[in-house]
């Protein structure tokens, strides 16, 4: 019962995090088409951002858990904005309408110069920003001992979740931008600003990736290469789910972190091939993935 | 390695150091081929992380001993027997290569080392797999190979009559006979083990390694968990779930770098070693950063006498004072490793009999390499494995305590094991030695 309860919440918290992970790519390739492979890079700026913002406020030994948190999202927020501003304004948006095999090979480039920026910015030494994470405490669950911060992290998913499927769901802007996923051309000829509603699209999806990484950095070494890792992961969830859907992004989650926590207590010699295994049988059997549309091919 | 205190105060000297490095990279990858090979200087090949994962925890520091050892050489500034000039009374030319990349992209720098970069030696590798890619085209290029670090049981079995490899880090079965011969020493009455490796070779065959030298040692455990997430995952919310339900009294890892600091982070918050003893053969590289997030206690072990475990000698006392001077941080094992490695070719380099202010052949390096006995960072190291290509030498396992006072992680109950009661003999396989329950070892 006890293994049981562990599966059910492991699975839940990592659920949270791959959320958190693959919703910015998600909703960049919903509504640009764009196969965002720098979603990694903004994930680990985020983790960067994070570590330094938190070493420099517990730098003297002293710091607010709570303090520390709100400087988390800000962090995020600001890394976010920054870099996506600049690389959607000094990249991307000269690329736009160019085929999508075209923008992965554009965004990989990007992958590989960033990990190299933030070597230069940040080195190559492993930052530990533990402040945050340690902060909360554990609580004790069906004898089990869990993070309150790993706790904390499935409402922060549930949060941005319900939030990114009201914006798009019941705000104009929203409306305008299933607009834009529905049919771009037809849009622009309905006057909508398709290349204004990429830029705020591209900003919300790069901004999502920093919170990934920056509310991931408490808890983990930040090192070169996280990114990396990340994207891989993100991909899975992503094509589980269904490319550009925010309902199939939190399904592949679910079902992805749920398997591979079975998978580390009943069978652990099946976890490194358990979330590449859930992802070939969903697409034995819906191409789509779990929440795609099947989309008539234009000729 | 920096603390997250100190961050945000060296980010523009990071910044500096970074612009700079790229600018001593770039210049020096312009001028490699450039320069003559016979330019009256030794070239020395020195391969190790540069970039990656492996970068920060292990080959930045042994790049950073690297420079310190070899400006002292050539400055004539170390200790006895080192204070002559350079190498033989030539100026060393350090040419400095990133080992990521996987092994076919290393064996094709190796051979530009050689081949286009004219290099008299190489020392190097970190990675199991780039040693064993690297052996025999160092034997076919006849290329005085000297490996620091990776500790692949394989080397020499592959390779049975090496003549120009050698290794002075210690095989990785001695990491794990030593964690064990430890644990029978200050615990032996604990019963239930779990484990928790990276899921390639290194994480695989230390685990086999542990727990078949447990069966010998400690016959009375059991295996309650053992768990193999995938290098560098980061996250191991559900494999500490498993292993707190297992209830085991020691859990055994051999992680590294990021992944370990990372394990540990999150195995304490969580409670897991308030309730078992965390045992890490890697676990020295990080004695720097735990600080109070990891619990008094642990085992930590540093693959042999290097790092915190070196003893103290007149080269090592020199070593840590100027790599603390020049690094604001003492050496960790792969830093003492490396200036090992350096101190081991110089002193065979010098017993070849070449004629002073010459940089003397490979093979008569080798002859006088083979089976030499030469005093190092770390203690006396003697080749006395594989036909005097392997070194032997002690292993030290400690628990690991955190000094609030002086913030700052410090080893007690520091036990060590002399190398001939941990090394398996010539002509046996670590695999074959254990489950022969360790015949003619030699314990103190």
């Amino acid at each position: 019962m006890q293994s049981l309860f562990a599966v059910f919440i492991d699975g839940a918290i990592y659920a949270s995090w791959l959320f958190l992970v693959a919703a910015g790519l998600t909703v960049i390739y919903g509504v640009m088409r764009i196969l965002n492979m720098a979603h990694g890079s903004f994930y680990a700026i985020g983790a960067y951002s994070a570590a330094s913002m938190i070493g420099w406020y517990f730098a003297d030994g002293s710091g607010n858990a709570w303090v520390s948190f709100l400087l988390l999202i800000v962090c995020a927020l600001a890394a976010g904005l920054v870099v996506g501003t600049i690389i959607e304004r000094g990249l991307l948006r000269y690329m736009y309408g160019r085929d999508e095999i075209l923008m992965v090979i554009i965004t990989y480039a990007l992958l590989l110069i960033l990990e190299d920026v933030m070597k230069i910015v940040w080195g190559v030494s492993p930052y530990f920003a533990y402040q945050p994470y340690t902060a909360l405490g554990r609580v004790s669950m069906m004898g089990l001992k869990m993070s309150t911060y790993d706790l904390m992290l499935i409402g922060v998913a549930i949060v941005v979740g319900g939030a990114l499927y009201a914006w798009l769901e019941r705000t104009t802007l929203g409306k305008i931008l299933r607009a834009v996923i529905h049919d771009r051309e037809v849009a622009s000829a309905m006057g909508v600003n398709v290349a204004k509603m990429f830029t705020i699209t591209f900003l919300v999806g790069a901004t999502l990736g920093t919170l990934a990484g920056a509310l991931t950095a408490p808890a983990i070494s930040v090192v070169p290469g996280i990114g990396v890792e990340v994207i891989v992961l993100a991909f899975a969830v992503v094509v589980v789910g269904g490319l550009g859907s925010i309902e199939g992004a939190a399904a592949g989650a679910l079902l992805v972190g749920l398997c591979r926590a079975a998978a580390v207590h009943y069978a652990p010699e099946f976890e490194l091939f358990v979330i590449y295994g859930v992802m070939s049988l969903v697409l034995a059997v819906r191409p789509q993935g779990l929440f795609g549309r099947t989309l008539a091919r234009k000729i | 390695m920096k603390t997250v205190s100190t961050h945000a105060t060296t980010f523009a000297r990071r910044l500096s150091a970074g612009v700079a490095a790229l600018a001593i990279t770039a210049s020096a990858l312009a001028a490699g081929t450039a320069q003559a090979a016979e330019n009256g200087k030794f070239r020395l090949g020195i391969v190790t992380f540069l970039s990656g994962p492996a970068a920060g925890p292990f080959g930045v520091p042994s790049a950073n001993a690297a420079k310190v050892v070899v400006d002292a050489l050539n400055a004539g500034k170390l200790p006895a027997p080192y204070n002559t000039i350079g190498i033989n009374g030539v100026e060393i030319e350090p040419v400095l290569i990133d080992e990521a990349g996987g092994a076919t992209k290393q064996v094709e720098e190796f051979r530009n080392l050689v081949e286009r970069q004219k290099v008299d030696a190489v020392v190097g590798y970190i990675s199991s797999g780039d040693c064993l890619a690297i052996a025999p085209v160092a034997e076919e290029l006849k290329t005085l190979t000297v490996f620091y670090d990776c500790g692949t049981s394989r080397l020499f079995v592959d390779n049975k009559n090496p003549q120009y490899v050698f290794r002075t880090g210690l095989d990785a079965a001695v990491d794990n006979i030593g964690a064990v011969r430890y644990l029978a020493a200050t615990h032996p009455d604990v019963t239930r083990i779990a484990g928790i490796q990276q899921n390639y070779a290194w994480g695989q065959d230390s685990w086999n390694d542990f727990t078949q030298s447990l069966k010998q040692v400690m016959p009375k455990t059991q295996m309650v968990q053992e768990q193999f997430p995938k290098v560098f995952q980061g996250q191991y919310g559900a494999e500490i779930s498993a292993l707190s339900v297992a209830r085991p009294q020691v859990v055994h890892s051999s992680f590294w770098g990021g992944d370990m600091e990372a394990f540990v982070l999150q195995a304490n918050a969580r409670g897991l070693l308030d309730d078992a003893i965390a045992l890490l053969t890697c676990g020295e590289s990080a004695i720097d950063r735990y600080k109070d997030q990891a619990p008094n206690g642990m085992i930590i072990g540093a693959r042999g006498p290097f790092g915190a475990f070196a003893p103290e000698n007149e080269l090592n006392t020199w070593f840590k004072t100027t790599y603390s001077g020049a690094f604001t941080m003492a050496p960790t094992y792969p830093a003492t490793k490396m200036a090992h490695a350096i101190l081991g070719l110089k002193y065979a380099a010098e017993k070849a009999g070449a004629k002073p202010g010459s940089v003397p052949a490979s093979d008569a390096i080798a002859k006088a390499f083979a089976g030499a006995t030469f005093p190092s960072v770390s203690g006396t190291a003697t080749m006395a494995r594989a036909n005097g290509h392997q070194n032997v030498q002690e292993i030290g396992y400690g628990e690991y305590v955190y000094d609030s006072k002086a913030e700052k992680g410090t080893l007690r109950n520091v036990k060590t094991f002399s190398g001939d009661c941990v090394t398996p003999p010539d002509g046996t396989t670590s695999d074959e030695w254990i489950k022969a329950d360790f015949p003619g070892a030699k314990c103190n």
